[in-house]
């Protein structure tokens, strides 16, 4: 009943997001921040006020105890949740014609796991691996041409897409190995809960990195919600773009600033 | 006595390239030179208010905040006239200096090292350069865009941090401000306002 419910979802997603994939835009545009379209703005403005509030009580206290724990442990842990992540970067790899990049990530993985013990030390970057990029099903599907779709704000979850949301339910449909192990593996060493806790401490890293910027873009901005609309979507962009090196230089070839003329 | 003359007028001719050539900076020495004001008088023993107001003597000398302010706005700066271009200037120079000196003064003495350019056109240059880790935060990415239309004084016109333009996300915001108030500029100058006298 779930799976029929979850494909459900991913369909009407995928349906509402595919517009864009077929009236030939270009990939990279498409996928502007400027171009992606905020249709449910004020339920999107207030799940950012609910967010806001839960991050004040619960997210930010706990990301500022985590900080307070020694550097080598903190090190280990975001080392083991970046080695995890590696199982859906790998099929992701491959679905995006990245083969060679699939190859050398399986490689990392492999020696992370036994070498650098269950991940807890990225020996495979002191081996010479090259820098490792995280990839994800939100991040193939815009590779296939399906467009983003409209901005959304997932309770707890955070800013989003349909598309990118699409992506996620694509983990817990069978496109996490590490999900499906713990969820349905019927043994005796991960359950659901261990799935759960890594999801959690993910994000627990992610906001004890981001402490002060975000305190800082918060005390700075005009608009937080628009900010951090923003830097999302251009971070989507560019995640997107990282499989063609000609990207970069296209995203920060801007029209509007060949216009203006002050010297 | 006509090869003297035109001996004479080539020295001249050569003098002027050099000197013209010698005031021209390159962008990545631009950069690392303006990084490093920033850099020694964020570790100068004075109080975080003094360094706001030396930050922002440093921005008016290297940032161009009038070109930033006009692609901020995006395309309403096509409908201002010119009062509300003067008062807009004005305020967003204001919030900008405020914003950019207390952005940057939570900083203590960091450290950017700036090490390739990449020439877009004749008007701009990326700077890549990284913000070196410390035990609080892993490496970062920061690219600078240079204005480099006169290359005797470039100007800083955007900071792409980890791939994210600030300049963007400012452009993002000011237009989220118009929109949610129809387009009227003078909503945009209270906010602005009101952002500085806080």
């Amino acid at each position: 009943m779930n799976k029929y419910l979850l494909t459900s979802f991913l369909s009407l997603f995928l349906i509402l997001s595919a517009n864009a994939g077929t009236d030939g835009v270009n990939e990279l545009s498409k996928n502007k921040p400027k171009n992606i379209k905020d249709c449910f703005e004020t339920l999107n403005r207030g799940t950012f006020a609910l967010n806001q509030g839960l991050d004040k009580v619960i997210f930010k206290p706990v990301a500022k105890a985590y900080r307070s724990l020694p550097s080598p442990i903190r090190t280990g842990t975001n080392n083991a949740l970046v080695n995890l992540s590696s199982l859906v970067t790998i099929p992701n790899n491959i679905l995006q014609g990245e083969i060679k990049t699939a190859g050398v990530n399986t490689g990392r993985f492999i020696i992370n796991t036994t070498v650098g013990i269950f991940g807890l030390f990225d020996v495979a970057t002191k081996m010479g691996f090259s820098e490792y990029e995280k990839e994800d099903y939100g991040q193939t599907l815009a590779v296939w041409g399906v467009g983003p779709g409209c901005y959304l704000v997932l309770p707890v979850l955070g800013p989003s897409t349909l598309r990118d949301t699409a992506g996620s339910f694509i983990n817990v449909m069978g496109g996490d190995p590490y999900y499906n192990v713990s969820a349905h593996g019927n043994n005796e060493y991960l359950d659901k809960s261990d799935y759960m806790l890594t999801k959690t401490l993910t994000a627990v890293d992610f906001r004890a990195k981001n402490l002060e910027t975000f305190d800082n873009l918060e005390k700075n901005s005009l608009d937080f919600y628009a900010s951090v609309k923003s830097l999302y979507l251009q971070d989507r962009q560019r995640k997107i773009a990282n499989t063609k090196p000609s990207a970069t230089i296209e995203i920060l070839y801007e029209g509007d600033w060949e216009e203006i003329e002050t010297q | 006595m006509i090869f003297k003359k035109k001996f004479v007028i080539s020295i001249i001719f050569l003098n002027l390239i050099s000197v013209s050539v010698s005031n021209s900076i390159e962008p990545d020495v631009f950069v690392q030179s303006t990084v490093n004001r920033a850099s020694k008088l964020l570790s100068e023993n004075i109080t975080k208010e003094e360094k706001i107001e030396k930050l922002k003597l440093i921005a008016k000398d290297t940032v161009d905040i009038k070109g930033i302010g006009l692609y901020t706005l995006g395309s309403a700066r096509k409908n201002l006239n010119d009062d509300e271009k003067s008062i807009y200037s004005e305020r967003f120079e204001k919030y900008f200096l405020k914003s950019f000196a207390s952005r940057l003064a939570e900083f203590t003495n960091p450290e950017i090292d700036v090490f390739a350019k990449k020439v877009l056109n004749k008007n701009y240059t990326i700077v890549n350069s990284t913000l070196v880790a410390t035990s609080e935060r892993p490496e970062i990415k920061i690219d600078w865009r240079v204005y480099t239309k006169n290359p005797d004084q470039p100007l800083i016109r955007d900071l792409i941090i980890e791939g994210l333009s600030l300049a963007r996300t400012q452009k993002e915001e000011f237009a989220s401000v118009l929109n949610s108030n129809d387009g009227d500029i003078n909503a945009l100058f209270k906010t602005l306002e009101e952002f500085s006298n806080k």
